[in-house]
């Protein structure tokens, strides 16, 4: 009984505002599973981890040596792949966060039927949500300790300030895997996914990873400030530059309002989809 | 509020436009085997869902287990034990741990499902695959996987949407004895099917679904006293000198022609037989057979439950 006690065990203070009983507060079970599962699907996971390195590799040092320095945030001159390198971090934490939160769980929710599975027991959909954005961003984290110490060893980390790299790239992580994952409650196809691949990649190649935003005319520099890249990449860059300053709190609170808003967002649609 | 385990009045569920059940009663008591039958789209994977708090419900009144699935979805749902009609297996886990991982989302602690998921490996007959993953697995070892996972919070009440659709019947057999063991054992199950035999075999009572409505209530025995005779004649004529159906008639208390067939109800089969020999009517095959829930869904709704 004892074992039955701990499993109709109530759900916390703030999760009783939610309706039906949507959350069990127990997500963290959910990221037992993508543990014990991508136990097998680890080298989906290297793999994800090499890629920014590789970019590093042929931008950083290959065209690197043809570009020379560029001014950093602070206007002093830093090499091209110290200024690219917080840019890979940042697109990293999106690529990671996003191919997790969209192509995993359109396939879980639609083929899998594993979040029907999941509702069966005392879990609800904001369990689901949390622990599936959860796993995104644990994988992003992981992508950018790894790229963090890339940076470290090739000597591109120039500041103290660098060690808060880490947790922000969680924040960029968890932000594009909830919004990520409230787009995939939307699409109905594989072929919807297209339309993740034309978000995701103008954005990385376009939103200040590999050069400054001052080579845009005006009008095209507001729209690139609009776009969530954008101020990973500027986060980051004052970060491992050492070039802190208060506007990187307005980065910041980008992606605590786009976070808020994809977490809410994927949990009502889950329940729109799955408590029908 | 009675001790039935569930228990509910006018229910009813709309999807849009369409009223997929529309205004039941069902009252299910501790330690029976209850019974939705019908043909696809009767209502009763909606029925199931409501009842397993995944679905809520549109209008009227529903109990499980003496709470409310709208309030208490997840304490109901602590201790249910839900088959799907369709296998939701975890593909990317092996065989016990989609046992381990499930007995988790219950918040069981990591002992004792680990426990749990050997003893009912045993029960599935799957211990010798419980390191394998699941897609290799027959039809017949998921859905036993399937109820096992079912079982791993030692629920109250078990529900079975269609358990032993799709599966050759050896596989069926093995799976109404794991049932029955279950039944044994004091476990609550509400199933639905739209096989007669299994309804038969399995329940102790239940309901006709058609059209989102109860269309009769009973045992199998009580059905298929109150709603056909003991007897049926099936009888199969050649297209030429296929009789009228008042010439039928005069030898059984019912007849249903069928566009195969002809199916005469009597108490007596051998003797309709011999009275329609000495009239003069002869079939190309005639067979006597016991009365089943087939001829009392087809006096009930004028159709047949498989098309």
């Amino acid at each position: 009984m004892t074992a039955l006690d701990t499993a109709t065990r109530a759900a916390p203070g703030w999760a009783r505002l939610l309706p039906g009983g949507s959350y069990a507060g127990r997500s963290r079970m959910l990221l037992l599973r993508s543990a014990t599962a991508s136990r097998r699907t680890w080298p989906a996971i290297v793999s994800g981890f090499a890629e920014p390195v590789f970019y590093l590799l042929a931008m950083g040092s290959g065209l690197g040596s043809l570009v020379g320095t560029l001014p950093g945030p602070d206007g002093r001159p830093i090499s091209y792949a110290a200024w690219i390198a917080p840019g890979l971090l940042a697109a990293s934490a999106m690529n990671g966060a996003v191919f997790d939160a969209t192509f995993n769980v359109f396939f879980k929710l639609k083929y899998n039927r594993l979040y029907d599975a999941m509702l069966a027991t005392p879990l609800g959909p904001v369990d689901i949500a949390l622990g599936e954005i959860g796993w995104a961003l644990l994988r992003g984290g992981l992508y950018a300790t790894g790229f963090l110490s890339v940076m470290a060893v090739a000597g591109l980390l120039t500041s103290p300030w660098a060690l808060l790299a880490l947790p922000a790239a969680l924040l960029v992580a968890f932000a594009f895997a909830a919004i990520g994952m409230a787009a995939t409650s939307f699409m109905r196809s594989w072929q919807d996914f297209d339309l993740v691949t034309l978000a995701v990649l103008p954005m990385f190649l376009f939103a200040t990873t590999f050069y400054p935003l001052g080579v845009y005319p005006r009008p095209l520099q507001i729209l690139v400030e609009c776009l969530p890249l954008f101020h990973a990449v500027e986060l980051m860059r004052g970060l491992t530059t050492g070039a802190v300053h208060l506007g990187l709190l307005g980065h910041l609170a980008y992606f605590l309002v786009m976070a808020a808003v994809g977490v809410v967002v994927a949990a009502r649609r889950l329940e729109a989809l799955l408590l029908r | 509020m009675g001790d039935g385990l569930v228990q509910a009045r006018d229910l009813r569920k709309r999807f849009g436009t369409f009223e997929a059940v529309r205004g039941i009663d069902v009252d299910v008591a501790q330690g029976e085997v209850f019974g939705f039958l019908g043909p696809n789209g009767a209502g009763k994977s909606s029925t199931m869902r409501m009842i397993a708090c995944v679905s809520p419900r549109t209008s009227g009144s529903l109990q499980v287990l003496g709470m409310d699935p709208d309030r208490d979805g997840p304490r109901i749902r602590a201790r249910l034990g839900v088959v799907p009609q369709l296998d939701n297996l975890d593909t990317e886990l092996s065989v016990r741990e989609n046992l381990e991982i499930y007995g988790r989302y219950f918040g069981l602690p990591r002992r004792h499902v680990r426990a749990k998921a050997a003893e009912l490996l045993e029960f599935a007959r799957l211990t010798e695959r419980a390191e394998d993953r699941v897609e290799p697995l027959s039809g017949g070892m998921k859905r036993r996987l399937t109820i096992a996972r079912s079982l791993v919070n030692d629920p109250d009440l078990l529900l079975l949407d269609e358990p032993t659709t799709g599966l050759d019947p050896q596989a069926r057999h093995l799976l109404w004895e794991r049932l029955y063991q279950l039944k044994r054992e004091g476990v609550t199950q509400i199933i639905t099917t739209h096989y007669m035999d299994e309804a038969e075999q399995l329940c102790d009572r239940l309901v006709v679904m058609d059209g989102g409505v109860i269309v009769a209530e009973g045992s199998p025995a009580e059905l298929i006293e109150r709603w056909s005779t003991r007897e049926v004649l099936e009888l199969r004529f050649a297209p030429e000198d296929r009789p009228a159906a008042a010439d039928l008639e005069r030898h059984a208390e019912r007849v249903e022609v069928l566009p195969d067939r002809a199916l005469l109800y009597t108490a007596d089969g051998e003797r309709s037989q011999a009275a329609l020999h000495a009239a003069g009517l002869r079939p190309l095959s005639a067979l006597v057979r016991r009365s089943t829930l087939e001829d009392v869904f087809l006096r009930l709704t004028g159709r047949t439950l498989v098309d």
